[in-house]
């Protein structure tokens, strides 16, 4: 019945079909809710793809979606779980305003960079942590990046209310950070910024090095089968290390550019769950980088529009959220019922 | 005077603070013997915490709460047993998706159900002898469970799955089968922890009450070496951080809030560290069971 081409092309079919379950379920929901899904939908989507400024919505939200849903996916890579992209996001933003705040009076062409770098370093910092501590002390990564959230978020929280806060600011928030050290707008009148330029050049280059270089080997290899990659003389505490740095410090830009290009400041609540999504954009992604950019796009437009269907059609927004979590569902049981079938094509 | 009262106020705000933490712990102790990792409990915990809300504030009647609770907690083990064991999901996306579902589905729900009716307090399951009967529960679960996992067949059975999964098969041992009942109990057990959140510690749903509670519950598991007393004795550690860190916050010590809030999270990561090494997991925990003719690799 399933012919090669089939084959091929389950891998963008199924995770399609993941999302259209999960809509299903989600339109059941609405029902409950007492609204018609396909007004609610339609709004939704309508917002956030087909709206100028609602589309600026969408890549706005987009950007630390994909920063932080490529760190996912290289620690996945390696075998490694990431689920401190939360709090490597805080960290992150912590250092990029830092450089923007303390740093003055150079040019934007070396402030932007340098910031940015602050955000990469300091999420490395917070994500190379438990990365440490798995390769050499065997401390499951799950749960240490977990509590390392919990930590980081408090963190920023003191910081912002106590030293860093702007003077006589009604809430809690950083001074505005230098101009130079600002992402400018890319669609005028948006609030789209060219974070999101930056998060798709940085996909480009995590491509060629996950996939074209021998480091993207190495890594493929410890996530394969950590035993052979040592017979194989790869380090594999030195890639686990190495790859959980990286991915703190893809989530890192994430903060950097929610600092930089959005709210140009530090504030309490620097990310909105960002890091819990990315790894279900990691999944449904079934491992590939264009799979991530179009994951985050989908999962954008779901948070771009919430709020216009819930104004339009009266579904709560956590309605999103539901809808978010059935996709990982789906597409988790339809990645383990492909490894079943291939694994009994294999005996036949 | 004053400050025996101040002492044992401290106690019962420790041990409150600790039963949701000993059910969720005590589930995951259940499932992880048998071999299956856990991170589902999470979303059980808020699970158990929605439905025995949900029920109450319809029936008015928190003994149903407490029912509901343990029927649909045991529902998301039945569904983490399903996708680990029969469809082989890897153990670790499964609890991931389903605390993604479950916290979706009940703050959506929640926004439907009790809409504007915020202010309503829950009737909660009244006290015995001036302690709450979630507490002499869980003792009794605590102690029944030593006797089973170490003097009846049962728990040796549930033991052999979760180290030697293999050579529990060899000996006639439906490894699926104990598996199943190790992963549902489980869920029955976590959402008793979320049932006391909503009916007796906080007398209401709220968004998110959980809280990161369902990881602090792997942590003491973890701590406390899949024992049910060890782990029951690490989820009172924690409990007692946290009613430290309550009290110092209301006796306005001159400690950044932020800080006392991260010292339970500090605690449980300096937990897991210490023990790094020391504490041993089941050996057949994550690692699915295969039935022999899918066994090449």
């Amino acid at each position: 019945m399933i012919t090669k081409n089939d084959v091929k092309l389950l891998p963008i079919l199924s995770p399609l079909i993941a999302i259209a379950s999960a809509l299903i379920i989600g339109a059941i929901l609405i029902l409950l809710a007492g609204a018609n899904p396909i007004i609610a939908y339609t709004a939704l989507f309508q917002e956030s793809f087909s709206t100028y400024f609602g589309f600026g919505n969408t890549l706005t939200k987009m950007t630390p979606l994909l920063f932080t849903s490529l760190g996912v996916l290289v620690a996945l890579r390696a075998g490694q779980f990431n689920i401190g992209g939360e709090g490597q996001i805080y960290f992150g933003a912590l250092g990029s305003t830092l450089v923007g705040l303390y740093v003055q009076g150079i040019p934007a062409l070396i402030h932007i960079p340098l910031a940015l770098f602050a955000g990469f370093v300091f999420g490395a910092i917070w994500g190379g942590i438990p990365g440490y501590l798995k390769a050499v002390r065997g401390v499951n990564e799950v749960i240490t990046t977990l509590l390392l959230n919990y930590i980081a978020v408090n963190l920023v929280s003191y910081l912002v209310q106590n030293p860093l806060k702007a003077p006589a600011a009604p809430s809690p928030y950083s001074p505005l950070i230098a101009k130079s050290a600002q992402l400018p707008i890319i669609l005028p009148q948006s609030l789209a910024h060219a974070g999101i330029l930056l998060a798709l050049i940085t996909a480009s280059i995590l491509w060629v090095l996950l996939v074209r270089s021998p480091l993207g080997y190495q890594i493929a290899a410890v996530g394969f089968n950590p035993t052979a990659a040592r017979y194989a003389k790869i380090s594999v505490e030195r890639t686990i290390i190495l790859v959980m740095s990286l991915a703190g410090g893809l989530a890192g830009l994430a903060g950097a550019s929610e600092v930089m290009g959005l709210k140009y400041r530090l504030f309490e609540q620097v990310s909105s769950g960002y890091g819990f999504d990315a790894i279900a954009i990691a999944f449904l992604s079934r491992g590939s980088i264009s799979g991530v950019v179009l994951a985050s796009l989908f999962f954008a437009a779901l948070r771009s529009g919430a709020n216009v269907m819930q104004r339009s059609a009266g579904v709560p927004v956590t309605i999103v959220y539901a809808i978010q979590g059935l996709t990982v569902l789906f597409i988790a049981i339809s990645l383990a019922l492909e490894r079943v079938k291939t694994q009994r094509d294999a005996e036949v | 005077m004053n400050n025996l009262n101040f002492f044992s106020d401290y106690l019962i705000a420790s041990v409150t603070l600790a039963v949701p933490l000993a059910f969720a712990a005590l589930g995951g102790m259940y499932s992880e013997r048998s071999g299956v990792l856990n991170i589902a409990l999470e979303g059980m915990l808020l699970t158990g915490a929605f439905t025995s809300a949900a029920t109450t504030f319809y029936t008015g009647n928190p003994w149903l709460g407490m029912l509901a609770a343990v029927l649909f907690g045991g529902s998301v083990g039945l569904l983490h047993a399903f996708l680990c064991i029969t469809l082989y999901v890897d153990q670790l996306v499964s609890g991931l998706a389903i605390n993604l579902v479950a916290s979706g589905l009940t703050s959506f729900l929640a926004r439907l159900i009790f809409k504007g009716s915020n202010s309503q307090r829950l009737p909660g399951i009244p006290p015995l002898f001036q302690q709450d009967i979630f507490v002499y529960l869980l003792l009794m679960l605590v102690a029944l469970s030593v006797y089973t996992l170490f003097h009846t067949s049962f728990g040796l059975t549930l033991r052999a799955v979760g180290e030697y999964p293999q050579a529990a098969a060899t000996a006639g041992v439906s490894v699926s089968r104990v598996r199943y009942w190790a992963v549902v109990l489980s869920g029955c057990l976590a959402s008793l922890g979320g049932a006391y959140l909503s009916l007796v510690q906080i007398k209401f749903f709220t968004e998110g009450i959980s809280a990161g509670k369902g990881f602090i519950a792997i942590a003491a598991l973890i701590f406390g070496r899949w024992h049910p007393i060890g782990s029951t004795l690490a989820c009172l550690l924690f409990g007692a951080t946290e009613a430290l860190q309550l009290r110092i916050q209301a006796l306005g010590v001159d400690i950044p809030y932020q800080f006392l809030i991260m010292l339970p999270y500090a605690i449980a990561l300096l937990a897991l560290l210490g023990l790094a090494g020391k504490s041993i997991p089941p050996q057949g925990l994550g690692v699915p069971y295969l039935p022999e003719n899918h066994q090449d690799k």
